[in-house]
């Protein structure tokens, strides 16, 4: 085509006929590869508005001729991936919870498909890695130390129901008293204890003040904590002598948990994730390296 | 091609050009904006959407004041990457009540339709304080200020009857109750028989663990309805729309 321009002389090409100063405007055609692309748009939008939901009507909109649908095609597009997974799911759904890690087949569907539900549920409180977040209260899912039980069972119950929160009638519950702004304990007590559970947890301590706190951890800890202070997972109750701390095992962390308790609260993920899915993450979390 | 030469025609007679471009633009608006006069056959009904209480509106206010929008979608599309991420995609009775709608058009970060519940209360705080201490791959700015900004609900009947005016079926009594409301739900030890009946499903939580009232309580609030008063266990979306 531009072969052929450039052979044309300008006289060749009509005028518009204006004539102002002197100055002439060529009639140039459109060329005729842009012409045709515009008309082939047009009849592609009229194809297009006949195949595909487009025009509104009084009640509703036309629907399309080839039926086309969003909503049946992103649920078919689901149940494609369910379907394919159906039987394993099933199997995962009907196992005994504590024999799934054993099992390699559901123990390989499991962890991966529970490891990408952990990232894009789990991952915002416990961390990427399942590590939790040090001293802000979100447990770390790697260790061996676990507030309500470790074994397939409890942590499938708690990531069903979650902890404390007011959603599921079966959330687990337990709430420490605020032994400082209740009034329970006075503050010297409360300095007392707090030696107490950094001598047993093997920290610097104060041993006169920490034999002092005996007492008073004997009076109103124990009942959770346990005599020994290694906690009691019916309550939720972590151990307090180990060198794991939920929320700190500073003095000033300490003093503040005894002072205003701690209210630590999962949501429950019946209802937003399905059986296969909560058993999932569960296997999952079991299989992290402290599964009981 | 004679009849397409006419094109001529319409070029150099300007008034005839004006009147043939706006019967385009005419059919192009009518085919756009007529469904939302008749608002029942585009929003197809739901159960359970109710209009937001005074505090969730409030945060709502914030919501928008802090362009949350820029960066978080309240939309998740029909396509199954986003409801297997997200849940049931958006429905457009859900954001019925939204004057403006805050569907959004980017997402830096997560989309937002569905996050209620999702996770505690304690954690939205941490979140907002300091993004990063929760979530480390986190590029989300602080917004720890909100803990620091007391608010008592001066002008949320202002703001509630801006929503009635808009066509929220915001009732008398709801406008009469809007700053005893707006306390109450941030108060666990309030008598919320009044905010329930008025609203139904209400979450009542001290959502920032202060004892005085913050932007902080509102927004939590706000955070924590999202997406949740539909319950899809039991409402199927007519399948045809």
């Amino acid at each position: 085509m531009c072969a052929k321009q450039v052979k044309q002389t300008p006289r060749e090409v009509p005028t518009t006929g204006h004539v102002w100063d002197g100055i002439q405007e060529y009639d140039n055609p459109m060329p005729r590869w842009w012409l045709w692309v515009l008309y082939l748009t047009i009849i592609w939008g009229i194809g297009y508005t006949i195949a595909y939901p487009a025009w509104p009507l009084i009640s509703g909109h036309t629907q399309g001729v080839i039926g086309s649908n969003q909503r049946a095609d992103v649920e078919a597009d689901i149940k494609r991936f369910d379907d394919a997974n159906a039987g394993v799911k099933a199997k995962l759904v009907a196992a005994d919870l504590a024999t799934i890690p054993a099992n390699d087949e559901l123990k390989t569907f499991a962890v991966s498909a529970g490891a990408s539900l952990f990232k894009n549920n789990c991952a915002q409180c416990h961390g990427s890695g399942a590590a939790g977040v040090q001293g802000k209260g979100y447990p770390n899912l790697l260790d061996n130390d676990w507030l309500w039980g470790g074994d397939m069972t409890a942590i499938h119950a708690t990531i069903t129901h979650g902890i404390r929160n007011t959603t599921d009638e079966d959330a687990r519950l337990s709430q420490m008293p605020a032994f400082g702004v209740d009034g329970i304990l006075e503050k010297p007590q409360i300095d007392q204890v707090v030696q107490y559970v950094l001598q047993i947890s093997g920290q610097d301590h104060d041993a006169a003040l920490a034999t002092a706190g005996t007492t008073v951890f004997a009076e109103n800890c124990v009942a959770c904590h346990g005599e020994d202070g290694k906690g009691m997972r019916d309550f939720g109750a972590p151990n307090l002598t180990d060198a794991i701390w939920l929320y700190g095992g500073s003095v000033a962390t300490l003093t503040e948990t005894v002072t205003k308790a701690r209210y630590g609260v999962m949501p429950a993920w019946t209802g937003k994730l399905s059986e296969d899915e909560i058993r999932a993450v569960a296997t999952y979390v079991h299989s992290l390296g402290g599964g009981e | 091609m004679a009849f397409l030469d006419k094109h001529k025609k319409i070029e150099t007679h300007a008034t005839l050009l004006l009147v043939l471009s706006l019967l385009v633009v005419s059919i192009g608006g009518i085919v756009e904006i007529a469904p939302l006069f008749y608002l029942q056959n585009t929003i197809e009904k739901v159960e359970g959407v109710r209009p937001y209480t005074p505090l969730e509106l409030a945060g709502r206010d914030i919501y928008i004041r802090e362009g949350c929008y820029n960066c978080h979608s309240q939309m998740i599309r029909p396509m199954r990457d986003e409801v297997e991420r997200y849940g049931h995609y958006s429905l457009a009775a859900e954001s019925m009540y939204d004057h403006p709608f805050q569907w959004g058009s980017k997402r830096t970060g997560p989309d937002l339709a569905r996050v209620g519940g999702k996770y505690s209360d304690a954690w939205h705080v941490d979140h907002l304080m300091d993004p990063q201490a929760v979530v480390p791959e986190s590029v989300m700015p602080k917004y720890s200020f909100l803990l620091d900004a007391e608010i008592d609900g001066k002008y949320i009947g202002d703001i509630m009857a801006t929503h009635r005016m808009v066509g929220v079926p915001y009732t008398d009594d709801e406008m009469t109750n809007a700053k005893a409301d707006f306390a109450a739900q941030a108060d666990p030890n309030a008598d919320t028989s009044g905010i329930e009946a008025r609203y139904g499903k209400v979450t009542v939580a001290n959502f920032d663990g202060q004892p005085q009232l913050t932007e902080m309580d509102a927004l939590v609030a706000y955070l924590q309805v999202l997406g949740t008063m539909v319950d899809f266990s039991t409402f199927i979306p007519d399948p045809k729309r």
